[in-house]
């Protein structure tokens, strides 16, 4: 079925090419930075995760939200979602072949990733991230493979399918779980020492991923073979307004915590966060950025007549995706690395090439999701 | 849905044969350029190498050596780093401090770029242990082991 | 299900919980120690307030750490740390003026119970049984997950290659190359050699002890005995083994 993704007009292909464009302006710099070291980058003694990390732990988010559309159609029979499961899968593959790049760009000796398969550490959340990654990656494969031949053929897919399916929803939850195992076990980082980061990385995927989704389907509407009816992205939206909504009540959740506590560990990341410390404050208009976008969009998603109207609810699915890119991309990362244990406050500013290594990688994700959905129009088309 | 199909398939006949039997002659011929370039230019001599000056025998015998002085170094490493094992004895009941820089270079090849380079240059290969693992001097060298 | 077969997973069942129950039990039962090495500082007889930098240059000589004139990128095994900044005293019995703000020296705690080694997806770094938390560099794969873990600051990555930065000429010992994560070591290779620590060696105040705190005869112990001590962070449970001695 690959082939049905080499066919199209100008338009598909000037949009492959721009991003084959990006994919080599990334690989380049990575190739320098491969040469050089991780120094090409922004990265210092004290903030050691930075934008790459950031991107991996946002998009394992958006691969784990496909869970939202595959959970109510396949266990509950809801049949609105039909034709909507193997988007949110295809996205899903591609999130998590970039969070699989983003952790082999981000690795100071990536030729040894193996070691981690080889040396296998049960005591490692980091051991089990990979596996469930690899897992879930599988499992999609074989999912859409079979699903969309199933569509193909006109033939109903196979019985064997369903429990995979169904499996496919616990790892999604799995996924994102042991992401947040790798952040809020760490006994120094007080910041991520929360046993909410974990229900906090799956309420936001569940916004952030569904709005993906939808802004797909809105923007590919001209695109008559990937139509949704309306009542199934209307449903989408549904989802993505409460989760963001409990989203916002859970980064307030967090604010009482630490600024009633006043326990200085606590408001200290905070503080540098959303207003500065010891003169350093370049994250702090990202945050407010973020925050505004957030209640922007919840409102927004919260009337119904604006959540109803095509336009509206493009903008508050935009807006609550940048929102939690930024919160839980840099603010997140950079917000547990400042201030450092010895208490030094510094700022970290990507690099040129960092941003286009990165960029690159977007682009990888973008043009497997374009190609992907090609495939399933491709398919779609013949069977009218 | 816009774009004309010009991949689609059809039918491969007898005539195609023409074509995929002389692509794959081409990629057959350059896939084997070593060997063309091998065939062509003069054969290479095999590197003389020095023998250490005062040194009687290595740790293993020559034969072993030179084929597998590579999985020796590894064994050593493992054995020191991971097991805390620095010394062995060797089949001459010698007991060899189990270090690059400290035993092969400091008190036997003490001229790396005559004896280890010469043939790893001469095979291709490229080991990146000496991107960490000290190499003094050829003139300072100190007998007795240390790391 | 025929009654064989019911048998089988009951019997299997009970096995896999059994061996699951014996590992954890071995874990929960902790590793063999053949001593507890440790460290005591005293921060009143350390003369670093005068400028005085034996220890770091000693322990940065004897490993080849590069000095890196990029902060940012800077590897360091041992530095100097305030002392109300290294340790979280705020309590003015202890933290006399003469102490406040005075510089004592900061290095790998190598700690009994390390964060550091429990995230670390490659075992490239664990806790020997004499207590020294060891890397090996040849297995790290330069993720940087111990450096977030670590509560401490102890640990160093190394952003660009270290080699041009190494003071000529290096000792023998290894330098490491970018990519991977290095800290102080314990002078595990003098410590095979019947060696002190480097900077312990260096310190003419003698403000490093070091010793095994499992002897009581060691002088670690006996310095213990005498001074009211604190460690860094003790409340995280990662069970340091440097005193500062108040």
């Amino acid at each position: 079925m690959f082939e049905k993704a080499l066919v199209g007009g100008r338009g598909y292909w000037a949009w492959m090419a721009a991003l084959g464009a990006v994919v080599c302006a990334g690989a380049w710099n990575y190739g320098v930075q491969l040469q050089a070291g991780l120094g090409v980058t922004g990265l210092s003694r004290d903030i050691t995760w930075g934008l790459y990390i950031a991107q991996f732990t946002f998009f394992v988010g958006v691969a784990a939200s496909a869970v939202m559309v595959v959970l109510p159609y396949y266990l509950h029979d809801y049949k609105l979602f039909g034709r909507v499961t193997i988007l949110g899968e295809f996205l899903a593959i591609s999130a998590v072949v970039m969070c699989g790049l983003f952790i082999v760009i981000d690795m100071g000796q990536p030729s040894r990733l193996l070691n981690v398969l080889r040396y296998p550490t049960p005591w490692s959340m980091m051991f089990w991230d990979m596996l469930a990654l690899g897992g879930y990656f599988v499992l999609n494969v074989v999912i859409t493979r079979v699903t969309l031949e199933a569509e193909r053929t006109g033939a109903a897919p196979p019985r064997w399918i369903r429990p995979v399916i169904v499996l496919s929803i616990p790892w999604a939850i799995s996924i994102h779980t042991v992401t947040a195992f790798l952040y809020n076990g760490l006994p120094g980082r007080s910041f991520w020492l929360t046993a909410m980061l974990a229900p906090r990385f799956l309420v936001s995927a569940f916004a952030a991923g569904p709005a993906l989704l939808i802004l797909l389907c809105l923007g590919l509407r001209r695109w008559w073979p990937l139509r949704i009816p309306r009542e199934a992205i209307a449903s989408i939206a549904i989802i993505v307004t409460y989760a963001t909504a409990v989203h916002v009540f859970f980064v307030l959740l967090e604010m009482f915590t630490a600024f009633y506590s006043q326990v200085p560990e606590h408001v200290s990341h905070l503080t540098y966060l959303y207003a500065g410390l010891d003169g350093h404050g370049a994250l702090v208009p990202w945050m407010w950025t973020s925050a505004v976008l957030a209640v922007a969009s919840l409102v927004l998603l919260l009337v119904p007549a604006t959540r109803m109207r095509d336009g509206t609810l493009a903008a508050a699915c935009a807006a609550i995706f940048v929102s939690l890119w930024i919160d839980k991309g840099l603010g997140l990362i950079v917000g547990g690395f400042v201030p450092s244990p010895l208490g030094a406050v510094a700022d970290y500013v990507p690099t040129w090439r960092e941003w286009s290594i990165t960029a690159g990688v977007w682009a990888v994700g973008a043009a497997m999701v374009t190609g992907f959905f090609r495939i399933t129009a491709s398919i779609r088309a013949e069977d009218r | 849905m816009s774009g004309v199909n010009r991949w689609r398939a059809r039918e491969v006949t007898v005539r195609d044969r023409g074509w995929i039997l002389g692509t794959f002659a081409l990629l057959v011929a350059l896939a084997l350029w070593p060997v063309w370039r091998a065939v062509a230019s003069a054969p290479p001599r095999l590197p003389d190498l020095p023998r250490p000056a005062g040194a009687t025998a290595c740790v293993e015998p020559v034969d072993v050596m030179r084929a597998s002085h590579m999985r020796v170094l590894e064994t050593w490493r493992d054995r020191v780093v991971r097991d805390g094992v620095r010394t062995f004895m060797d089949r001459s009941g010698r007991v060899v401090t189990m270090s690059l820089t400290g035993t092969c270079i400091t008190a036997c090849h003490a001229d790396k770029a005559a004896f280890c380079d010469r043939c790893h240059d001469y095979a291709g290969v490229t080991p990146t242990c000496w991107n960490c693992h000290v190499v003094p001097p050829p003139g300072s060298v100190a007998a007795g082991g240390r790391r | 299900m025929t009654p064989g077969r019911r048998r089988f997973l009951r019997v299997t069942g009970a096995a896999a919980v059994a061996a699951a129950a014996g590992a954890a039990l071995g874990c929960a039962a902790g590793r063999s120690r053949s001593r507890r090495l440790g460290f005591a500082i005293d921060a009143q007889r350390c003369a670093s307030a005068k400028g005085c930098l034996d220890c770091i240059r000693a322990c940065h000589r004897t490993h080849n750490v590069p000095d890196i004139p990029d902060a940012g990128h800077e590897v360091k095994w041992i530095w100097k740390e305030p002392f109300d900044r290294a340790l979280a005293v705020d309590d003015p019995q202890i933290l006399t003026p003469a102490l406040r703000g005075l510089p004592v020296p900061v290095f790998c705690n190598h700690c009994d119970n390390p964060p550091c080694v429990r995230v670390c997806p490659t075992q490239a770094t664990w806790p020997r049984d004499d207590g020294v938390v060891t890397i090996d560099a040849h297995r790290c794969i330069g993720c940087r997950y111990c450096v977030a873990a670590c509560p401490y600051g102890s640990r160093s990555f190394n952003w660009v290659d270290p080699r041009p930065y190494v003071r000529a000429p290096p000792s023998d010992y290894p330098t490491r190359s970018r990519g991977v994560v290095e800290k102080c070591n314990l002078c595990e290779e003098r410590l095979a050699r019947g060696l002190r620590p480097a900077c312990v060696e260096a310190c003419a105040e003698r403000a490093i002890i070091f010793g095994d705190l499992d002897d009581p005869a060691s002088d670690l112990r006996r310095a213990l005995a005498n001074r009211y001590a604190v460690r860094r962070k003790p409340e995280l449970g990662t069970r340091p083994q440097i005193y500062y001695l108040i």
